[in-house]
């Protein structure tokens, strides 16, 4: 069977070139259908990020995070959270998804913002759902959850309903206000 | 150069008396939904805009790693509430991508109307809703009227007004009639009469153009680097279109234009809208000609797709099937892959990044809403304008707060 949606080739020209910019051994790669992932240590990613917009054109269309405690068949040297950055390029329609893995007790990764000012406000989501720290960043506040929210609620330990946060929520009645 | 988050003025300066701060929402009507802005001001001057977002915040991701692949499909209806078939196509769109399913011919034609349908209910609101705030509020009336009609086809397709929940892992809930493509039919004679009656009404008035002409400017360079897309992107001179460069589900057959600008301005972003519906209108037209006779949904024996009433009382392997599908902890098998499958939204790239774990609940189901990416342009946008220009700028945005809180 094929895919729903027209899978276009493997960009294994650009791929090649790619390697040969960076150098071996900066990104292992990975791919299911059209998605070709370049999995990226955090401390390269910034350097690999302005070599892909400088010099290949890649700009980026999505990010965010997904946490993989308890995956099956997930090896426990794994990282446990990974953050995934979507690349176009509006030229050529490629993509390329750029991948970097955090974990406990320090899930910290560079931020993306000076190289794309939108990963501003996608990267703090990420922060807010995940705690993952995204060093650098200008304005790294909690963005949907209120501020005074302790816990990070996409994380795979944290239950569906909560930990009473909404029945313990503050009231400020008429009087009080 | 796109302008540097980083060199924004420092809030904690001193000597800056005369400036003032006021409160824009949540509640204000022409936010139109829960948005809130804190606004630095210098007489009616915004030096700087805070948004503060979030009131809507419904935990549609979390919901997602417990509702199963087609449950979910109620709760993206919710997300981008003005064009909810959009939401289904590309949640669907990702889903089948992930499972290998090739759905049938049929059903891409019908995907791609009902998506093209959320298209023009979409612009109508936006276009309509801009023209309401600057105070053309007999433009915005004929675009809710004939949104009007677009509901009428949702009920007619799924008996559903406003959130159909009409497409399924490998097809559509109910196969399109005579009924529905008549309607439709009645919907494309009036669709050119009232967008020539708007731009008659709009397109001539010195008031309407001066407040959105040069407000709210965004040059190409800063479209990219804040990863617009959609009519704002193309607005400003980004040709992407995803139905024309990564055509999905049938879109190659049709015949269309990309509709851009260069100006990058409100108007200009206005205008793409407004010709963008003329577009779909066409591939409307196209679709309902050349719409394939044939089965609908995958057959049954590819085990996804849920079968009608006859096949479950009137066949074996169809009770079976319904049997599998609707106890819980059975149903298909998943992969454990994960897949980042877009789709050309009303407002732009509408995306899933979707991981699967091998059961029918997906692990993960990162959305990419188009009104979150493009509401972070706001500061950048307003900056120098008015306070009254707010509303041309937040109009010509189009964000939708059930999308960008989720």
């Amino acid at each position: 069977m094929t895919t729903t949606q027209t899978s276009k080739p493997l960009p294994d020209a650009t791929l090649a070139r790619i390697r040969k910019r960076c150098g071996e051994g900066v990104f292992s790669v990975s791919s299911h259908l059209d998605n070709l992932r370049l999995y990226v240590p955090g401390s390269k990613l910034v350097e690999l990020a302005t070599i892909l917009r400088d010099e290949f054109g890649f700009h980026l269309t999505e990010l965010g995070g997904a946490d993989y405690l308890g995956y099956p068949g997930r090896s426990p040297a794994s990282h446990r959270f990974e953050v995934h950055y979507v690349l176009l390029n509006y030229d050529t329609a490629e993509r390329l998804i750029l991948k970097s893995g955090v974990s406990d007790p320090d899930p910290t990764l560079p931020t993306l913002v000076p190289v794309w000012l939108g990963a501003g406000w996608m990267e703090r989501e990420v922060f807010d759902m995940y705690g993952i720290v995204f060093h650098g960043h200008p304005d790294l506040r909690r963005i949907l959850m209120p501020e005074e929210f302790q816990s990070f609620p996409l994380r795979k330990d944290y239950p569906l309903r909560g930990r009473g946060e909404r029945h313990n929520f503050e009231r400020v009645t008429r009087e009080d206000s | 150069m796109p302008v540097n988050l980083l060199d924004e003025p420092d809030i904690q300066a001193e000597n800056r008396d005369y400036h003032w701060t006021l409160n824009f929402g949540p509640q204000h009507p022409a936010t139109h939904t829960t948005l809130r802005l804190v606004l630095e001001l210098e007489g009616e001057t915004i030096l700087n805009a805070i948004p503060d977002i979030g009131y809507l915040h419904s935990g549609f991701e979390k919901l997602g790693e417990h509702l199963n692949l087609n449950q979910y499909v109620t709760v993206v209806d919710r997300k981008n509430y003005i064009s909810p078939p959009m939401n289904e196509v590309a949640w669907h769109n990702a889903v089948e991508k992930l499972l290998e399913i090739e759905i049938t011919p049929r059903c891409k034609y019908i995907r791609v109307m009902i998506g093209e349908l959320a298209r023009i209910s979409d612009h109508l609101l936006c276009t309509g809703a801009a023209a309401l705030d600057l105070g053309a509020f007999t433009a915005f009336l004929f675009a809710f009227n004939l949104r009007e009609m677009i509901y009428d086809i949702y009920e007619e397709m799924s008996g559903y007004r406003f959130h159909p929940g009409y497409t399924r892992t490998g097809g559509v809930m109910f196969d399109f009639t005579e009924r529905v493509t008549d309607r439709i039919e009645k919907f494309l004679v009036t669709l050119p009469k009232i967008l020539t009656d708007m731009e008659k009404l709009l397109f001539r008035n010195k008031i309407f153009i001066e407040r959105m002409r040069g407000v709210g400017v965004l040059s190409k360079a800063d479209a990219m680097a804040y990863c617009a897309s959609g009519p704002i992107a193309r607005a400003s001179g980004v040709t992407y279109d995803l139905r024309k460069d990564e055509p999905y589900l049938s879109y190659s057959d049709f015949e269309f234009d990309v509709p851009y600008a260069t100006e990058g301005d409100c108007y200009a972003r206005f205008h793409v809208r407004m010709e963008e519906m003329v577009q779909s209108a066409r591939i409307l037209r196209q679709a309902l000609d050349k719409l394939p006779s044939g089965p609908v949904n995958v057959p049954i024996a590819d085990k996804f797709p849920m079968p009608d009433k006859g096949t479950t009382y009137g066949s074996m392997e169809g009770l079976i099937q319904h049997f599998e599908l609707v106890m819980p902890n059975r149903g298909f098998q998943t992969p454990k892959k994960e897949v980042y499958a877009a789709v050309e939204g009303p407002s732009g790239e509408l995306g899933y990044y979707l991981i699967c774990d091998g059961t029918q609940v997906a692990w993960r189901t990162r959305t990419r809403p188009p009104a979150f990416v493009h509401f972070q342009l706001f500061p950048h946008m307003i900056k120098n304008h008015m306070i009254s220009d707010i509303v041309a700028v937040l109009g010509s945005l189009n964000i939708i707060a059930a999308e960008l809180d989720r």
